[in-house]
């Protein structure tokens, strides 16, 4: 499945990020990876002194963190090559790599920095890709990320997300924090403290809100909390439980989970504004857990009325359900791959949960994780990545594994237990 | 308080008689009638102002006693019970617990202005959306077996809190019975 040169590229790649990881005391262990890697060459970025070093660790932790591209070490090339005219520029071929990453880092007058970078064809010596981006020292992992995200794409042909963001819920004795981080599991943000329980957090498609629910008020009710000025307001607070919420595609509505009619846990619609209240499912049991499909159709929900909880799709715009999963007794917590052929799931087997991803075609299910407890996944928004909630050594971590389950990554930090990952944009 | 009133009466009854026939007996001593009739309304007035000192003494009694022995918080009264404990995977209300349910029916429908609120618990093994949902369904079978010894809806309001505020915190069975419960919590409580 995977060459063990590769680990030890991996496992070296760790030890080279630590100085840096350390200031955010998160570490990323990387597990396994793709059949077959590009071999790809990453040329420390010249310039301005610890500047680079940030920028070329960034893209370079990115990239290692797919599972899906080796990278060659020309970290001992000093100075390092900067241009394809440069004679050195055949040295990275030589050890193997297809493509190089060549980039340089310039403070301007102004106190700007100025990071330029291009993608080599190795072999051609033709350019794949070129950016420019003008930024401040604050915003320096960014454009690593961003530029992580044009040579994901040009070499795997799928988007990157490496400057996306995960909102999880972090808990330290009993303290509650909603934190939104960089898709690196670093620069985590709290963006809302509580002395009472927090789930649920949900992107909205845009990435501008969350929705979550927060036991504050001695019960559960659903907020949205808008990301670019920190306000927040009730989206539900109805007599009973207020749970679950799920963003349409378009992010107009949401579905959610009320317990207001006195017959159990059932999914209702209702506009993003709070109005256009509508029931969507009518059984007596127990409906949760509602992920609307991308192209806002349907809905996969989580429902007991088999007799086990089971993952169930209906129309979005209400109607009959049709039972999704057959294994076992215990499968929960949908969640869609972006382009809808597919959907996340906990599948509970011989007393372990475990993340798995069943196809809708066919029915066809894979199990991708070896974890015991693994709670609430997310896919990632390319699709090529699933984030998830597990327990090691009894605390709660986010792990990330890769849609084909060859990739699993796991975002750790030392402060308290994390769970329940939202993966956004 | 009502015999100390009568005998009042009849002393004054006799002083007016004794009065009446003042011509044809002028021999009546009326200093011994008026000392009479002085001791008596003296020791009429003590007694009403003993008698008065003592129902407020009782009142003030009676109001600190109730103050302090709140009939929800009073551990030798069954309302001091509050916890409904389920069996795993299931979600009625187990007969060992009836009097419990039948102590807090009987005070909600005599204390209409009395509100509760039902909170459901699980354990903490799966999903924290779906054991909110089973939370719920146990904070429900509270709230239904209330509802049939006629408390009505608008008094209650069954909530979940799921596997998010656990009694006990081990990894074993004990701690996930403790945690498989529904708590009856008055409001203001």
């Amino acid at each position: 499945m995977f060459s063990m040169s590769s680990i030890k590229r991996a496992v070296s790649l760790l030890l080279l990020c630590l100085p840096l990881v350390t200031q955010a005391a998160m570490t990323i262990e990387i597990i396994g990876g793709a059949a077959s890697k590009i071999p790809v060459a990453i040329s420390p970025f010249a310039g301005a002194g610890l500047a680079y070093q940030t920028i070329t660790d960034v893209v370079a932790a990115d990239l290692a963190r797919t599972g899906e591209l080796n990278l060659i070490n020309v970290a001992d090339l000093t100075p390092p090559i900067t241009d394809p005219g440069d004679p050195r520029f055949g040295v990275a071929q030589q050890r193997g790599a297809e493509a190089i990453v060549l980039g340089q880092v310039n403070v301007l007058p102004n106190g700007q920095i100025e990071v330029k970078f291009r993608l080599m064809d190795a072999v051609k010596k033709t350019q794949l890709a070129g950016y420019s981006y003008t930024t401040d020292v604050k915003q320096l992992r960014l454009v690593g990320h961003k530029i992580a995200d044009v040579v994901y794409e040009k070499l795997i042909g799928v988007p990157g997300v490496f400057s996306t963001h995960i909102a999880y819920v972090l808990k330290q004795g009993k303290r509650y924090e909603l934190q939104v981080v960089d898709a690196d599991g670093q620069n985590g943000q709290s963006v809302l403290k509580s002395t009472e329980p927090l789930i649920s957090p949900a992107w909205s498609p845009d990435g501008s809100k969350l929705a979550y629910v927060s036991f504050e008020d001695k019960k559960p009710v659903v907020y949205v909390q808008n990301m670019l000025n920190g306000s927040r307001r009730i989206l539900a607070n109805f007599k009973g439980s207020n749970s679950a919420p799920a963003w349409s595609p378009d992010g107009t509505q949401l579905a959610l989970v009320l317990t207001r009619d006195n017959s159990g846990s059932q999914l209702y619609v209702m506009n993003a504004d709070g109005g256009g209240l509508k029931r969507l499912t009518f059984g007596g049991g127990i409906d949760t857990e509602p992920a609307w499909s991308p192209d806002g159709k349907s809905i996969l929900f989580t429902s007991d009325r088999g007799g086990s909880p089971q993952v169930y799709q209906m129309p979005a715009a209400g109607g009959s359900a049709q039972r999704m999963t057959f294994d076992g007794s215990y499968n929960v917590s949908p969640s869609w791959s972006p382009d809808g052929k597919r959907f996340a799931f906990v599948q509970r087997s011989e007393g372990r949960f475990r993340i798995a991803v069943q196809d809708i075609a066919t029915g066809q299910v894979q199990v991708l994780t070896n974890t015991n407890l693994d709670e609430s996944p997310s896919f990632a928004a390319n699709g090529k990545m699933i984030v998830y909630a597990t327990e090691i050594n009894g605390r709660g971590v986010l792990a990330a594994v890769s849609s084909d389950g060859r990739t699993q990554v796991r975002l750790s930090d030392r402060a308290g237990d994390m769970r329940e990952p939202s993966w956004g944009r | 308080m009502k015999k100390s009133v009568l005998s009042l009466i009849v002393v004054a009854m006799l002083a007016g008689c004794s009065t009446t026939p003042t011509q044809q007996a002028p021999i009546v001593d009326n200093s011994a009638a008026d000392a009479a009739r002085a001791a008596a309304t003296k020791m009429a007035a003590d007694k009403a102002a003993a008698d008065k000192a003592a129902a407020e003494a009782a009142a003030l009694e009676q109001a600190r006693l109730a103050s302090q022995v709140n009939p929800l918080t009073d551990p030798n009264n069954m309302l001091s019970k509050r916890s409904v404990y389920f069996d795993f995977d299931k979600y009625v209300v187990k007969s060992e617990f009836t009097p419990l349910v039948e102590a807090h029916a009987a005070y909600l429908t005599s204390h209409k202005d009395a509100k509760v609120i039902l909170q459901g618990n699980t354990d903490d093994r799966g999903s924290r959306e779906y054991n909110l949902a089973l939370g719920q369904r146990r904070a429900d079978a509270v709230r239904k077996a209330l509802n049939l010894l006629s408390v009505p809806e608008a008094q209650m309001e069954a909530v979940s809190f799921g596997e998010e505020k656990p009694k006990a915190t081990g990894n074993d069975e004990a701690a996930f019975a403790q945690n498989r419960r529904a708590d009856i919590v008055y409001q203001g409580e």
